[in-house]
């Protein structure tokens, strides 16, 4: 059983309190975009074997969305973190790079 | 290759089963093949299958990281049907039905193979629509199958409850002809007749590097020394990102972990298929009794091979009501595989950004029923370059906006 706290209202949920959201901090395209922008946005996915960053909604808690970092071959949290921002903080990528030094995923590091 | 007889087993008998040889051989891999596959699961040995039946191209190398047949072809729910709604599906998954067919007599190998029929519950007015609509398009594709009534149903599943308060069963998608198979001996079966061919099945050996240049592939690394090849096929479910990576191109894939698991046995109670998409629940009976239950993938990335038990849990809830008996049953074990998912829930089959690497993946939640199909169009896309099975399939088709959209046709459980 998968084991988040939201940051948002700092309850420590099982994961059949929250529901996934799929990959974090996708770019989101618009009218004026090209196909292979587009192509990424929608389709394209990190997928990674490892270190991976998701979105997250506390659904039957305070239905908040939040971001959560997690390891996808140990199921491992590293941390969680509010979504309103582009990219994830310090002591997240602390925790990530304690665990794999050198970690890359997108342009993050 | 010794064959497999009635007049073998007779003659091993009288000499106390000296005489069985490997079911393939345990090969060195050489320093170059002209084609390598990557993943000696079913739809990896089918494709070297196909490739060495239908086109002649036997100097190929199966590598396999694990064991032959250790992932999804060996975690699936065996069930194979090919009542899709789109005919780019209907097509490949038809096509793949009719070789099961007959693929035990030419591969002398006992698949087991068990047209039981598979129906397809449907417990909402939006199923009976849905399915409906199936049968027309199965009609117009060649597919037998036809809408039976609720009474039907109760006749050929005499466990199933008809008149749940939540999901009556009002009807049902029935194809006579669908079933199940052994899925092990499947890879067992492909892999015997692929080292007949002279093809070299090399386990345990990993891919860590696809060699490239200019553009073009001329091997792999692997923990097993360097393998030159002049054509590279990655059949890898869902590790199929993985190695897109190390060739340098993304894929619209996520890989997470669907489930599934066994009652105890218990005496033949239903000797049909049945799966309830609205509650996301499938249940067969194996031949050793188990009653073979599946239900829906979890809903993150995750490359662990085992999933949330709350699944299970639901899967299993969601049954009771239809089949009240499964209360009373224990669990004997569940165990988990990771798919490959899709945009549009339906596979890839196609050339890649890469020169010389083909990808088949994306076969998602129900890969087991695609095996002899996808390897026949897979083997004729790698050898000619093209195919008329898996035109449709092609990796540009997300960018393109070419969806052949089964996530809506065919519910979740496929």
């Amino acid at each position: 059983m998968l084991i988040l706290t939201c940051p948002y209202c700092g309850i420590t949920a099982d994961e059949t309190e929250l529901a996934p959201g799929g990959e974090a901090h996708l770019k989101r395209h618009g009218p004026g975009s090209g196909d292979d922008e587009f192509h990424s946005y929608l389709f394209t996915r990190e997928n990674p074997r490892g270190v991976h960053f998701e979105r997250w909604r506390h659904a039957y808690g305070c239905g908040k969305w939040f971001h959560a970092a997690r390891d996808t071959m140990t199921l491992e949290v590293f941390g969680t973190y509010k979504a309103q921002t582009t990219e994830p903080p310090k002591e997240v990528r602390a925790a990530i790079t304690a665990r794999h030094p050198g970690w890359s995923w997108r342009d993050f590091s | 290759m010794k064959r497999y007889s009635a007049f073998a087993i007779a003659r091993e008998a009288l000499r106390n089963h000296t005489g069985w040889a490997r079911a393939w051989r345990a090969a060195e891999p050489k320093r170059s093949y002209d084609v390598i596959i990557v993943g000696a699961g079913g739809h990896g040995l089918a494709t070297a299958y196909y490739l060495g039946k239908n086109f002649g191209v036997t100097n190929v190398a199966v590598l396999e990281k694990g064991w032959l047949g250790g992932g999804n072809t060996g975690r699936n729910t065996t069930i194979i049907r090919s009542n899709y709604l789109q005919d780019p599906s209907a097509a490949i998954y038809e096509k793949s039905r009719s070789l099961y067919e007959t693929l035990s007599q030419e591969l002398n190998y006992n698949l087991m193979f068990s047209p039981r029929g598979v129906i397809m519950l449907a417990q909402t007015q939006h199923e009976v629509r849905g399915y409906r609509r199936t049968a027309h398009a199965n009609a117009l594709q060649g597919v037998t199958t036809e809408f039976i009534s609720p009474a039907r149903v109760k006749e050929l599943v005499p466990i199933i409850n008809l008149s749940g308060p939540r999901y009556p069963v009002l009807g049902g998608l029935w194809q006579a002809r669908g079933g199940t198979a052994r899925h092990d001996a499947v890879a067992w079966g492909y892999a015997r007749a692929c080292s007949d061919m002279g093809m070299d099945i090399i386990q345990k050996c990993e891919v860590t590097a696809i060699r490239r240049e200019g553009g073009k592939v001329t091997g792999v690394d692997t923990s097993r020394g360097p393998i030159d090849c002049r054509k590279l096929g990655i059949v890898v479910a869902g590790h199929s990102g993985v190695l897109s990576d190390m060739a340098g191109f993304r894929l619209p894939i996520e890989s997470v972990a669907l489930q599934a698991l066994v009652s105890e046995p218990i005496k033949p109670c239903m000797d049909v298929v049945v799966m309830a998409n609205t509650v996301h629940g499938y249940m067969s009976q194996s031949d050793k009794g188990e009653m073979v239950i599946g239900g829906g993938a979890d809903g993150y990335n995750n490359y662990t091979q085992r999933g949330s038990f709350h699944h299970i849990e639901e899967t299993v809830r969601a049954l009771i009501e239809t089949f009240p008996m499964v209360s009373r049953l224990k669990m004997l074990r569940q165990w988990g595989g990771i798919v490959d998912m899709t945009g549009d829930r339906s596979p890839i089959l196609s050339k890649t950004p890469v020169e010389g690497v083909f990808i088949n993946c994306g076969w998602g939640t129900g890969g087991f029923k695609a095996i002899p199909g996808s390897g026949w169009g897979m083997a004729e896309l790698m050898a000619r370059g093209h195919s008329p099975l898996t035109e449709a399939f092609s990796l540009d088709r997300f960018r393109e906006g070419r969806f052949i959209d089964e996530s809506v046709a065919a519910g979740v459980a496929h």
